[in-house]
Order: structure tokens, then sequence, then C-alpha cells
């Protein structure tokens, strides 16, 4: 198999088989929590539900002054990859004509060098917090192979992209490769692992927001 | 709940909680990344640093089932997991245990108060509180619940109070406040705006509480009574985590609320009676309530907003106020306690983290019951004396009995000199005297 084999491997059957997996198994998460319902809610309300629920989506953004005093690195650093990496993802130009060629819906997307800085950014920000992982005594505490596995999901298709952009693995259409395929790994992940919390932590915020919003508070 | 103690088994317990998962709490488990920003809001963590204590890591056995149950990828996995135990001839190892749950007992018990900090700051917006409420229903049903806990739930049911109080006590102090303040305390008037309840912590330690009550009631002119046959508030079975015991203890308020026909129902300066009879009552007696459930702070405010309460001169020391969680961050009442404050104190300050990020004084949700939770309760505490000495009060206020003798005692530990009061009392202290009212 010459790297062009791989290649067409990667972008053809490969990403076929990536994606189904990945939109079947995300639809049956969501539906396999949806489907459980919550029970009637007898009490007289004090406050609404679905403006607090959707407050709380957005406000989980920014955290409260005290969390980001006693957790300035995970709210600071956290925040810089994730945005980073949701940046380099959907507003990078070839990222977005491929986007254009699967689902028919395209975006302008961002200069390349400032992609290239978020990249970079974006890595550091994923070495630190694994860093942390290991660090933190709470972190530690918690942390389960699924953990680290998804870490290494999440790290593997940013550094490909990486040296793929910079031509650092030879030749390129094994660079290219590797990069789709990290991704691709990344997307049959996703519906097995917290990876999940993509989708289902806007899911998770609505309802806390609902809850608390229900007695008047906005969470 | 003694007859019942031979049927508690971990098949109950399991069964339990299957009843309990439901959309939210798959949504919370499918999106927790383990990031551990819940452990820094949560004072039993915060003061220990014990790394058992993140609130997410209580919840473990409960997302195990949730998982292996719930999910088509944990039923694959236990498939999975079946076969190859059959190939080997060995027998599946139980997912959940009796020694797992006996573990988690004092975590899920001991160091939390379901204050609900937590659930505030969970990136992910895991409401960890309403899960560790939900976890305490199949600790109870298998067997694992702390006995100071099972005590005061079996009190409870048998003789109405959890404290194992009786009417003749409180007829006792009903006298003593008739005679210290020449009013009469209504029982048993049907027909009543309000019914009044008490809890057995406040008739015990803060009697001061009923004779205020009395003064401000007669003051604003409300109409109001004690029930003979429901006098308690509090609800063990929301502390200890059981929807039957809970049940049957709202009940009893609802009988004696509908008996009376009385449109309100107040409940008395605690935070969990509060939400019991609020939030979870309706729903463990699977009805709407025919009258409505007011804290009494929500009362002396409406009062308030109404010009019925009129008072005068100020504290002039420095006053600052803890927050109640059940009131507050769990039930939405902030503005009133402050509004109250600002009849009558002076000079009143803030503590820099309050209302709905306010940090637990450390004995709430059945931790103050629970003997062998002592020293965690008082670990925790600290968090919140930190709040106090960043602020220097010279007193505190609060509207909640088991936080007021958690802060007495806490302070006292630590050789503060900073009385607390509750805040009731503090408005009858500067009621205007009625016929200097009506004058005016």
């Amino acid at each position: 198999m010459t790297s062009m084999d791989f290649l067409l491997f990667a972008k053809g059957p490969m990403f076929s088989i990536a994606v189904a997996i990945f939109a079947l198994g995300i639809l049956v998460r969501l539906f396999e929590i949806l489907a459980l319902g919550r029970a009637h809610n007898y009490a007289a309300a004090r406050g609404n539900e679905i403006i607090p629920g959707l407050k709380t989506v957005y406000r989980r953004f920014n955290p409260d002054p005290g969390t980001f005093k006693r957790s300035t690195f995970d709210v600071v650093v956290g925040t810089l990859w994730h945005v980073g990496f949701v940046i380099v993802l959907l507003l990078f130009i070839p990222h977005i004509e491929l986007i254009e060629s699967t689902l028919g819906l395209g975006w302008p997307g961002l200069p390349n060098p400032i992609v290239d800085a978020l990249t970079a950014i974006t890595l550091l920000g994923l070495v630190a917090v694994l860093i942390h992982r290991f660090k933190h005594p709470v972190k530690r505490f918690l942390s389960t192979r699924e953990d680290y596995l998804i870490w290494l999901v999440t790290f593997l298709p940013v550094l490909t992209g990486y040296l793929a952009y910079h031509r650092l693995i030879n030749p390129y259409p094994l660079a290219l490769g590797l990069h789709i395929l990290a991704a691709e790994i990344f997307l049959i992940v996703l519906p097995f692992t917290k990876l999940t919390h993509i989708f289902t932590a806007f899911l998770a915020r609505y309802y806390n927001g609902a809850i608390f919003g229900r007695k008047g508070i906005q969470s | 709940m003694t007859q019942a103690a031979n049927s508690f088994s971990l098949e109950r317990g399991l069964n339990a909680w299957r009843e309990e998962i439901d959309a939210p709490v798959a949504a919370f488990f499918s999106s927790c990344v383990h990031c551990g920003l819940c452990a820094q809001a949560c004072p039993f963590y915060v003061e220990t640093e014990d790394p058992q204590y993140t609130p997410i890591h209580k919840l473990e056995p409960l997302r195990l089932l949730w998982e292996q149950e719930y999910t088509v990828w944990g039923k694959l996995k236990k498939l999975a997991r079946d076969r190859i135990d059959a190939k080997l001839g060995r027998a599946s190892k139980p997912l959940i245990t009796d020694e797992m749950l006996a573990q988690w007992e004092p975590l899920l018990y001991d160091s939390c108060s379901m204050c609900g900090r937590c659930s505030m700051v969970c990136p992910v917006g895991n409401d960890i509180h309403y899960m560790i409420r939900k976890a305490r229903e199949g600790m109870v049903a298998s067997g694992h619940a702390p006995e100071g806990l099972v005590a005061a739930s079996v009190r409870a049911v048998n003789t109405g109070s959890p404290m194992g109080l009786q009417w003749k006590t409180l007829d006792v102090q009903i006298k003593h406040v008739e005679t210290a303040t020449g009013l009469e305390v209504p029982i048993d008037r049907e027909q009543a705006d309000y019914l009044v309840l008490l809890s057995s912590m406040e008739i015990i330690n803060f009697p001061e509480y009923l004779e205020a009550l009395t003064k401000i009631f007669a003051h604003a002119d409300v109409s109001w009574t004690l029930s003979k046959d429901c006098f308690e508030a509090t609800n063990a079975g929301i502390q200890i985590g059981s929807k039957d015991i809970a049940a049957t203890l709202v009940q009893r308020v609802v009988d004696a609320a509908e008996q009376l026909k009385v449109k309100y129902v107040i409940s008395p300066e605690c935070g969990h009676a509060y939400t019991a009879i609020r939030w979870e009552g309706p729903n463990a007696i699977k009805r709407a309530y025919p009258f409505k459930v007011y804290h009494i702070i929500e009362v002396l405010d409406q009062l308030r907003a109404d010009g019925r309460l009129k008072t005068e001169g100020k504290e002039m020391d420095r006053l600052s106020m803890h927050d109640p969680c059940n009131l507050a961050r769990k039930s939405g009442v902030v503005q009133q306690q402050r509004r109250l404050m600002d009849l009558v104190a002076d000079d009143f300050v803030d503590l820099k983290e309050h209302g709905e990020f306010q940090w637990c004084c450390g004995a709430g949700g059945g931790v103050s019951s629970n003997e062998r939770a002592e020293p965690l309760k008082l670990a925790a505490f600290k968090r919140k004396k930190a709040q106090i000495e960043e602020v220097e009060p010279e007193r505190m206020v609060t509207m909640c009995a088991t936080c007021r003798t958690q802060l007495e005692e806490g302070l006292e530990e630590f050789s503060m000199d900073i009385p607390v009061v509750g805040l009731t009392e503090m408005i009858a202290d500067h009621l205007v005297e009625k016929e200097k009212a009506e004058q005016s």
C-alpha cells in the first residue's frame, strides 16, 4: 500500500464508516437519555424552567468568581484549548471545504497563520492539562483509563494536523492520511466514551438550569 | 422501620436506584469528564483535601448501575463480560456489592450536607446534589444509612418528632410564651389563614422563636394557629433519603392543614423542613397541595411589603448573615432576608460569597443527626469560619435552627466571640408597640 493508497482509504471508505458510527452512536446516546424522561413535578413552581435552563447552558462557559479564583488553571487552560480546538475544527479553510462537500453547508474561514497559532496553543494546552491531571490530587484520584484514552484521541488529530500542515511528516499523502485517520478515530470513539459531553453537556446544563429555575434560582 | 429492617437488601437498594434514574441523571453521568472542579466547591473537600470527598465520586456506585443498565454500550460490555466468564467457567463478579455500599455510606452521608454548591459550579452542568438525594434512596433500601439518621427517622415516624419531643413539652413553652407576652397562642383554630409549624430543635434550643412569632403576628394582625396533631415541620425521611418515610411525615402536615382549612402553611426557621414541605412534599404524596407553603422569612417580607410591620430603632453593631443552603440556593429565597435586615440593621455586611454561592455551615442534609460525622461536620465548618473572619462581624444572623446551632458550636470551638441570632427574633425586638402603631 502506497501512501497515496492509504490517503484514499482514509478519505474514502474509512471516512464513511467513521461518520456512520459517530452519527448512529450519538443518536442512540441522546435517545437513551431523553427516553428516560422526568417524573411529573407536583410542587408549585416559583419560577420558569425553560429560560433559566437556556441561561445556564450559556452561564457555565463563564464560571463564578470563586471558582475562577480557586481553579484558575482549569478555567483558563480548559477554556483556551476547548476554544482553540473548536475554532481550528470549524474555521480552518480545508475543514470547511470538507464539511461543505459532505453536508453542502459552508462558511468563511480564518487565515492559515491564525489557525496555525491556535493549533499550537491548543496542543500546549492539552499537554498542560495532561500534566495537571497527573499532578492534581483530585484529578489523579478520579482519572480512569478512559480519561487518558479520550485525551489521546483528542490530542492526536490536533498533533497530526499540525505536523501535516508544516510538512513535518513525509510524504505528504501519508501525513494527511494520518491526520484524517486520527480524526476518524476521534469520531468513532466519541459515542462510546465521555467525549459524548460535547453534546450531552448542553443537555446537562439545561436540566440543571431548569431544576434550579423552577425553584427561583439562576444556576 | 424496625419491623422492616429484615427486608433491607442490596436488591431493594438497586431497585430504588432504578426508580430514581431519569433523563437528567443520564445526561449528567454522560457529561462528567472528571475535571474535579466540584471538589473545590465542596466544604468537605476544601477543608480536608481528601480526594475521596470529591462530590461526583460520591455517586460512583449509582453511575456504575446507570452505565450497565441504561446505556446500550454498557449492556454490550456486560454481555461480553458474561460470555467470557461463562467460557472460563467462572461466576460473574457482581457490579455493586454490600461492601461497596458500606464503603460509600460515609461519602454519601457524613461528607455531604446536600448543600448543592457543587451543582452551581460544574462546568458541564451536572446537578450533583440532585443525584446525591436520589442515591440516598438506594442506601436506605439496602440498609446502608447511618445509625443516627435511622434512629431519628424511627422517632419521627413513631412520635412525630425526630427528637422524640411531645406536645406536652411544647405546651409548657406555649404557656410560658403566653405569660411573658400577655398574648394568646392560638391552637387548632379552624379557618385560620396560616398554620405555623415548628422544629424540635427550635423548640428545645431556641424557644425565643415562638415568642417572637407570637408578637409579630399579633402586631401585624395575622390570623394563625398551631396544630396539636402536627407541629413538627422537619422531615427525617428527606434527610435519610426515603420517599416512604418522607410521604408519611408530609401527609401529617397535609392532614392537619386540610383539617384546619388553612390557606397557608409556614415552615419555621429551618432549612430542610422548608425544602421538604415546599418542594419534595407534593412529589412524595404525589399530589399538589390545596394550600401554599412559605418559609417564615417569606411571610415576614410580605408583611413588610404590605406595610404591616412597623419597626423602630436599629441594631447598631456590625452584623453579617449566613444564608441557609436550603433556603437560598435550593429554594430561591435570597433577597427577602436582606430586605428584612435593612429594616432593622444599621451596619450590615454580606459575606463575600453569599446567596446562591454561599458556603454551607457543614451541618445540613442529616450530617448533624449522624454522630459519626461529628469530626467532618466541624472540619467543614472551617470554610464558614474563614468566610466570617473575612468580614469581621460582631454578630451573625441566620434563619435556620440547624445552621444556628452549628454556627454557635463551631464559633465556640474556635473561641470566636460572635453571638448568633435568628432573624425573626431580631425583627420582633424592633416592633413598634401596637397602641403606638395605631396612633401613627
